[in-house]
């Protein structure tokens, strides 16, 4: 089903800084650890956008933040016209219907204390009126059902299961209260490689039945690439580049997302002696103190005097049919695509 | 020397260490099991029944041979503090003065006190006071300072500020300075009843005693806090009170319940020294503290009406601290 | 011992024509209260000089504890080498006594694992800590030992070198790290290098610097590589033949193009068709259905037989189907193999 135009959530100018404090009774901030550093972006409904990153550049934040887990420094969030943040409690509950999260780690999101069953029906007993009590065991038992386990484990506890067994259980929780948006954070990174391909294609077509719309975070630029409509990338708390999953894979323009890609190993030997890579280098630098302008131009190969001191915008380059944060943006050729 | 063979451990749970005295801060286990070793890949029992980590626990638990030991000398303690009469027909505080300090007999098994009165009567009528301290001193320990630490644990910030400085401040006080104070200044007289002198050294020791827990309690808060599983009910729309009543309590516990149960034979030695001393339970209140501190003076010439109630303290004291040590093991998932 | 008392590289293969490290039916039993899983049952490699060899797998393969018996460093209980020799250049390590094992632990054989901060003290200079691997080893003073340090810093390229070496574990990124652990690993110039899951944990810009590193490295000593990970694509880039596990035994051998042009094995087929590729579109993911197997009541018969399309009832009854010779100097544990390289690639 193709995403379609309407878009139901949007990000303006997100901005999440951790104060660091230094002192004993009287607490002074010295610094700030800026995880998300001015992310905007939107999301169509029934899309997936995936956010790809290395460590350290603020994806999981960004996920917080959209789950209002977090409060941002600065910044808004719109969900279907409503202001997230300004929410207030009640407003918030049943906005949270809407909009739900699925975690990397199979072994601490879910409560051990708690059996499969009351861990999936949850959400139902904070929402009552989304199931009333009586059909509230049937809908557990049919979620169980859409993501491929058996309805009858509803009395089983979490380390009775194996890891992706777990995050289909997840993944269930994520989908009780039928939600528009599902934030994936990192979902199949932490699963075995033979069980990743069955999460992502149960994710995939979860996406189909039930009109989703995910927001994608993950490393993995492969598994990215496969599931995403639209990509974005994000380096030191900022996305750096954004477009339709062709436009970054085949003509990425930013010189970070071309490094990146440059650098994922294709599993296939072929050629493999000729593949050019570009190495970048030095240490991604610390959030606590990211360099002036750019970002990224203390790494760059194509730096120049303007690039540490005009911080380029997220806009539509000449050398790019997409937005890219880059003074001198230009599209290259990095991945030799092959069609099926 | 630094050896580059080491490996990363992929559990890396940290037990608890029972606590030397009663104020000792702990560090609690990590309430999830860590990724799979070389054979947890699959789930272990496809048995139907469901097994709860609490059940597990109790499976464990019945295998372990501390514990089975552990438990029967409790149970036979409780029995004894329950039904004194079934242990023995005389009246403990029945005393033919003829009779002082005379040692083991056919008549008095444990011997004579400095009174006449029959040690073993006395020793197994005094079980009751000291158990019934410990446990409710354990009770009041855990509800107070397990209350104390989730709040500052789960809100943080000024909650977490103002319960910690309080918490603080009856930390430094030390425990039997403070019991001192605490019951010189509330004396029992001679119209004070049992009940209500037994309550007195209760709280006095629950008092002094809570920070130890709330401190443990709020570690464990911190830390659950912080797990997946408590964002995701967050996420979902929970509130406070579901999160801390479903969440964080049920995977907190475990090492209050560990510390609150080595406590326990910790309590009683309290009392007991309070007792010797003269301020814990009065003299009328039949107690080990007491008949130890009866005995004081004579222990060369009469070493049994000192050795029979302190070797009783020593093996309920023992049997507690035990069975803190099996609900530890059980309770400790890296073991798993 | 004559392999003891060797010098170090560039290695040239000896006179004899043992290869320089191999493995035969190798048996490694973990045995615990809840019963005995045979995490390595009957595992046959074997490595060149100057060669990689990767061994591929899954959690519970089999494949780190594989490599843990050649070093000695299974943990013991639970674990215990029940079987099998591990050879190197013709001298089985298995019968040695630990103290003729040490000497060659680290020394002419050694490993790197994946999380560089935890196998690296905190509290000492990384400077001291490669530098202790000549102290130890060679009886080199203080100030040569730090020398030393110094110029395996700079092989491994670690930036500033000089000013770095009194620096902490902790005040190095993750990559950097790594390749202290790489430094202090090849400081003696061992014969072969583990590395286990050296990458897994690090970012994909670091991973390819790290995997780079590595081979160069190989290339200028000619020592030989066994690489273990689960990660296709690393293992494509790098190694020149590879070896699969799957539950404790080897299901394929075979060199690196063969066996991605056409596995000969249901798993590695499997496993190829179901990841995702940076450079195709419009795929469907083929996944492998079923569970890992669970070590404790592996299947009889070919433990993959649960989830494999291919499966006959031959399959599902013992004895294990037996690592066969398939022409092209190739090895498949499948009954079915001439059906599995005849199946069109994914």
């Amino acid at each position: 089903m193709p995403p379609s135009h309407e878009v139901i959530l949007e990000a303006r100018d997100l901005v999440k800084h951790f104060g660091i404090y230094q002192g004993i009774v009287l607490k002074r901030q010295i610094g700030a650890v800026k995880a998300v550093d001015g992310v905007s972006f939107d999301l169509h409904r029934g899309e997936t956008l995936g956010i790809v990153g290395e460590s350290g550049c603020g994806k999981s934040t960004l996920a917080k933040l959209l789950m209002v887990l977090e409060r941002p420094t600065a910044g808004t969030v719109t969900f279907q016209g409503k202001d997230l943040f300004k929410a207030k409690n009640r407003e918030l509950r049943r906005i949270r219907r809407d909009i739900q999260i699925v975690f990397q780690d199979p072994y601490s999101s879910l409560n051990p204390r708690m059996t499969v069953g009351d861990i999936i029906g949850e959400p139902y007993e904070i929402h009552p009126d989304v199931a009333p009590k009586a059909g509230r065991r049937k809908k557990v038992q049919e979620l169980l059902e859409v993501v491929g386990l058996n309805p009858e484990h509803i009395h089983r506890y979490p380390h009775q299961f194996s890891g992706g067994q777990r995050q289909r259980i997840g993944i269930a929780r994520g989908l009780a209260l039928r939600p528009k948006v599902i934030i994936c954070d990192e979902p199949v990174s932490a699963l075995d490689v033979s069980i990743q391909a069955q999460v992502i294609n149960l994710l995939e077509g979860l996406q189909e039945e039930f009109e989703l719309a995910y927001i994608f975070i993950a490393h993995d630029l492969s598994v990215v690439r496969h599931i995403s409509d639209r990509v974005g990338v994000m380096y030191l708390g900022k996305i750096v580049e954004i477009g339709d999953e062709a436009q970054i894979y085949d003509r990425p323009s930013h010189p970070y997302t071309q490094a990146l890609l440059s650098a994922v190993p294709v599993p296939d030997p072929v050629d493999r002696d000729n593949r050019t890579r570009i190495v970048l280098e030095g240490d991604v630098p610390s959030p606590v103190d990211p360099p002036p302008g750019c970002s990224f131009h203390t790494r760059c190969w194509k730096a120049q005097e303007i690039c540490s001191v005009d911080e380029p915008a997220l806009v539509r380059r000449p050398g790019s049919d997409h937005p890219s944060a880059c003074h001198f943006a230009e599209a290259a050729q990095i991945v030799t695509a092959h069609d099926v | 020397m630094t050896d580059p063979m080491a490996r990363t451990s992929p559990m890396t749970s940290s037990s608890v260490v029972a606590p030397t005295a009663v104020h000792g801060s702990q560090v609690p286990p990590q309430p999830a099991s860590g990724p799979a070793g070389p054979s947890s890949a699959a789930p272990l029992a496809s048995k139907d029944k469901p097994r709860s980590l609490g059940s597990d626990a109790i499976l464990e638990l019945r295998r372990d041979p501390i514990f089975i030991v552990a438990s029967i000398l409790i149970l036979f303690l409780v029995v004894m503090a329950l039904f004194p009469g079934l242990f023995t027909g005389t009246d403990p505080r029945d005393g033919d003065l003829s009779l002082s300090r005379d040692g083991p007999s056919a008549a008095a098994w444990f011997g004579n006190d400095i009174q006449g009165r029959d040690v073993y009567a006395r020793t197994i009528y005094g079980a009751r006071a000291s158990i019934l301290v410990g446990i409710l001193a354990t009770l009041f320990v855990t509800l107070l300072g397990g209350t104390a630490g989730v709040l500052a644990g789960y809100f943080g910030k000024y909650v977490d500020s103002i319960l910690s400085r309080l918490a603080d401040i009856f930390f430094a006080i030390p425990l039997l300075l403070g019991a001192i104070i605490f019951l010189v200044s509330f004396p029992n007289d001679g119209g004070t009843s049992d009940i209500a002198a037994i309550l007195k050294v209760t709280i006095a020791l629950a008092l002094l005693g809570w920070p130890s827990i709330a401190r443990i309690m709020r570690a464990s808060a911190i830390q659950v806090k912080q797990a997946d599983y408590v964002q995701a009910a967050r996420a979902v729309g929970a509130g406070n009170a579901r999160i801390i009543r479903s969440h964080i309590l049920p995977n907190g516990l475990a090492p209050v319940i560990v510390v609150a149960t080595i406590s326990l034979g910790l309590y009683i030695v309290a009392e007991a020294t309070l007792s010797f001393l003269g301020i814990g339970l009065p003299p009328q209140v039949i107690s080990w503290g007491g008949a130890i501190s009866d005995a004081q003076n004579y222990i060369r010439q009469s070493p049994h009406m000192l050795l029979f109630p302190a070797a009783f303290l020593s093996v309920t004291v023992l049997a507690f601290i035990m069975l803190g040590e099996a609900v530890r093991s059980a309770l400790d998932p890296k073991l798993r | 011992m004559n392999i003891i008392e060797q010098g170090v590289g560039p290695w040239l293969p000896d006179a004899t024509a043992a290869p320089l490290l191999e493995i035969r039916d190798l048996q490694v039993e973990f045995r615990t209260r809840d019963g005995n899983a045979k995490a390595v049952n009957g595992v046959s490699y074997q490595l060149e000089y100057g060669q990689t060899l990767a061994v591929l797998g899954e959690s519970g393969s089999g494949k780190s504890v594989s490599a843990q018996a050649i070093m000695g460093i299974v943990d013991s209980p639970p674990g215990f080498v029940t079987g099998g020799e591990v050879l190197f250049k013709g001298t089985d390590l298995l019968t040695l006594p630990e103290e003729q094992r040490r000497a060659i632990r680290g020394r002419h054989i050694s490993m790197i694992f994946q999380d560089a901060l935890s196998a690296l003290n905190p509290v000492f200079t990384v400077g001291f800590q490669i530098g202790e691997m000549f102290t130890t080893h060679n009886g080199l003073s203080k100030k040569e030992a730090k020398l030393k340090a110094i110029e395996l810093m700079d092989r491994v390229r670690i930036p500033a070198a000089r000013l770095r070496v009194d620096d902490y574990p902790h005040q190095f990124s993750g990559g950097m790290r790594q390749r202290i652990m790489i430094a202090m690993a090849i400081a003696l110039d061992p014969a072969v290098l583990i590395a286990d899951e050296p990458t897994t944990a690090l970012d994909v810009t670091v991973q390819a610097q790290i995997m780079e590193l590595l081979t160069d490295l190989r290339g200028e000593s000619n020592m030989g590589l066994i690489l273990i990970t689960h990660d296709l694509g690393v293992v494509a880039d790098v190694a020149d033949k590879i070896a699969v596990m799957y539950a404790g035994r080897i299901v394929e051998q075979a060199s690196v193009h063969d066996i991605y042009a056409d596995p000969a094995h249901p798993y590695t087929e499997g496993l190829l068709a179901s990841i995702p590729r940076l450079d195709m579109k419009g795929q469907e993911l083929a996944a492998i259905k079923g569970l890992p197997p669970n070590l404790m009541r592996i299947p009889a018969g070919c433990s993959f037989n649960p989830r494999c399309p291919y499966v006959q009832d031959v399959c599902r009854a013992d004895p294990a189907p037996p690592l066969e010779v398939v022409p092209g100097n190739r090895r498949s544990a499948c009954h079915f193999w001439e059906k599995v390289i005849d199946a069109p690639v994914a």
